[in-house]
């Protein structure tokens, strides 16, 4: 107990950043590919497919990602299912993720004009050429600049995995702080190091948006 | 699906109805397209003659009537979709080209993708196509690059490359200032001059006068007066008759 900040201190903290970085890349390839589905089945010529997507994003949307968390790990432990705080820490976050990244691209894709689609129908494409070919290509430009912006909310929201025990970067600070007891100095750092990561990407995110113009989806606020 | 015969037309519509909600557009339309000819469908806006067009593309589902287009039967709902639209090219009054395809890439996407065509092959139709529009220098122009005009005669050029056996246009030149209304036109001319078999909605009344077989005058979702392009100048019914005092201004 006691003692100063040292450098096994500050090691112990960047393996923490380390694994927000890699929280939240899982949180981003996990949702995203989850997401990437929600968004087709969003717009599905299915009726009960659109009705069930659009069920799940309500009800993500709705919740407390925190509460997502502990259901993700105390309720897959009810069930029998003994998971590590990884691997219900990525779940959680890849459950999260997906209904805004899905809704965020939903709006993209349907915001390509609706004569693109007329126009590759008339050409006799097929409906998966028409994705792939025409109408994808334009949705991922519209889709670019807010999807780097919620990046920036992914790895923000990491930090609430360190309820379940999750040792990245906002738990190794409170560890760190329990053997120190200096916590403005470490939630500093800890503040400090959190908008490295988030600020080049908010930049990048409002470059993108320069640059494109157009396309703005609104992103509730997570 | 039934054989074409020469002798059979190209497209037919027999009775069609069509409604949008309460709105009756189409009450009972019926004309037909022979190969090789060209049919002018003019009327005021909400008349119905756009939607009748969209109609024989399967744009619109029609409630009732026959429609037969290159031996698809195409009100039926087990219709091959694709197969009609391989039949059929359609060119709107928006272009509607791809934005993020360069000219060539817009008209190649379709041959390669849907007629498994191989890529040299369907560069080389695509420098053919753009020729018989006049653009062959913009083969790696996009589309934000050309004039509207410009753009038009590439959609129509993107028409071309799947070789259809009907064309639609679909008030092609409503977008477009006068001067270069006249650029689109002339290549309309020249394919009905090759003999593509073409239906088209337009305001440009003398167009349809020296270009069309047949003229179809549409009034309240129905074919009001139908005939050679000389009922334009000597219309019997009335509506007709004040629709073409008023012809040339865009309605």
């Amino acid at each position: 107990m006691g003692g100063h900040l040292n450098i096994n201190h500050l090691i112990f903290l960047g393996h923490g950043a380390l694994w927000t970085v890699g929280l939240s890349l899982i949180a981003l390839i996990g949702g995203g590919t989850v997401g990437f589905a929600i968004a087709l089945a969003r717009i599905s010529p299915l009726k009960s497919v659109r009705l069930a997507s659009a069920a799940y994003v309500q009800l993500v949307q709705g919740t407390p990602l925190l509460v997502i968390l502990f259901l993700g790990y105390f309720g897959l432990a009810a069930i029998g299912l003994q998971v590590s705080p990884l691997v219900a820490a990525s779940a959680s976050l890849t459950l999260y993720v997906a209904a805004y990244l899905g809704e965020i691209w939903r709006g993209s894709i349907q915001s390509v004009p609706k004569p693109q689609w007329e126009a590759a129908e008339g050409l006799a494409l097929s409906r998966t050429q028409r994705m792939l070919k025409v109408i994808l290509p334009q949705a991922i430009r519209i889709a670019t600049p807010p999807t780097v912006g919620f990046m920036v909310q992914i790895i923000k929201n990491t930090s609430l995995a360190s309820v379940v025990g999750f040792v990245e970067l906002m738990r190794s600070g409170q560890i760190v702080n329990n053997s120190l007891f200096e916590p403005f100095v470490i939630y500093a750092i800890i503040a400090v190091v959190y908008f490295a990561m988030c600020y080049p990407l908010s930049l990048f995110s409002q470059r993108l948006e320069r640059r494109m113009g157009r396309g703005r989806v609104n992103l509730a606020p997570a | 699906m039934q054989q074409n015969t020469s002798s059979e037309p190209i497209v037919s519509l027999r009775d069609v109805q069509k409604s949008f909600g309460p709105l009756k557009v189409l009450d009972g339309v019926s004309f037909a397209v022979d190969r090789g000819e060209v049919l002018a469908i003019i009327g005021r806006s909400g008349s119905g003659k756009s939607t009748a067009l969209r109609c024989i593309d399967r744009f619109e589902k029609v409630d009732g009537g026959e429609i037969m287009v290159c031996g698809h039967r195409v009100d039926r709902p087990d219709v091959d979709l694709r197969a009609l639209r391989q039949d059929v090219g359609i060119v709107f009054q928006s272009y509607n080209l791809f934005p993020h395809l360069t000219i060539e890439q817009n008209i190649t996407l379709a041959p390669c993708a849907v007629k498994k065509m191989a890529t040299g092959q369907a560069k080389e139709l695509a420098r053919k196509v753009l020729a018989q529009v006049g653009l062959e220098e913009k083969l790696h122009a996009y589309p934000e690059q050309l004039s509207g005009g410009q753009q038009q005669r590439a959609a129509i050029a993107r028409s071309l490359a799947m070789q259809p056996k009907v064309m639609l246009f679909d008030e092609v030149t409503s977008a477009l200032d006068p001067e270069l209304t006249g650029e689109v036109l002339k290549v309309i001319e020249q394919l009905a001059a090759d003999g593509m078999t073409m239906v088209m909605v337009t305001h440009e009344m003398g167009f349809a006068k020296s270009i069309a077989d047949r003229i179809v005058f549409m009034h309240r979702g129905k074919v009001h007066e139908s005939g050679p392009a000389s009922i334009l100048t000597s219309p019997t019914t009335p509506e007709l008759r004040q629709f073409v005092g008023t012809g040339n201004l865009k309605s």
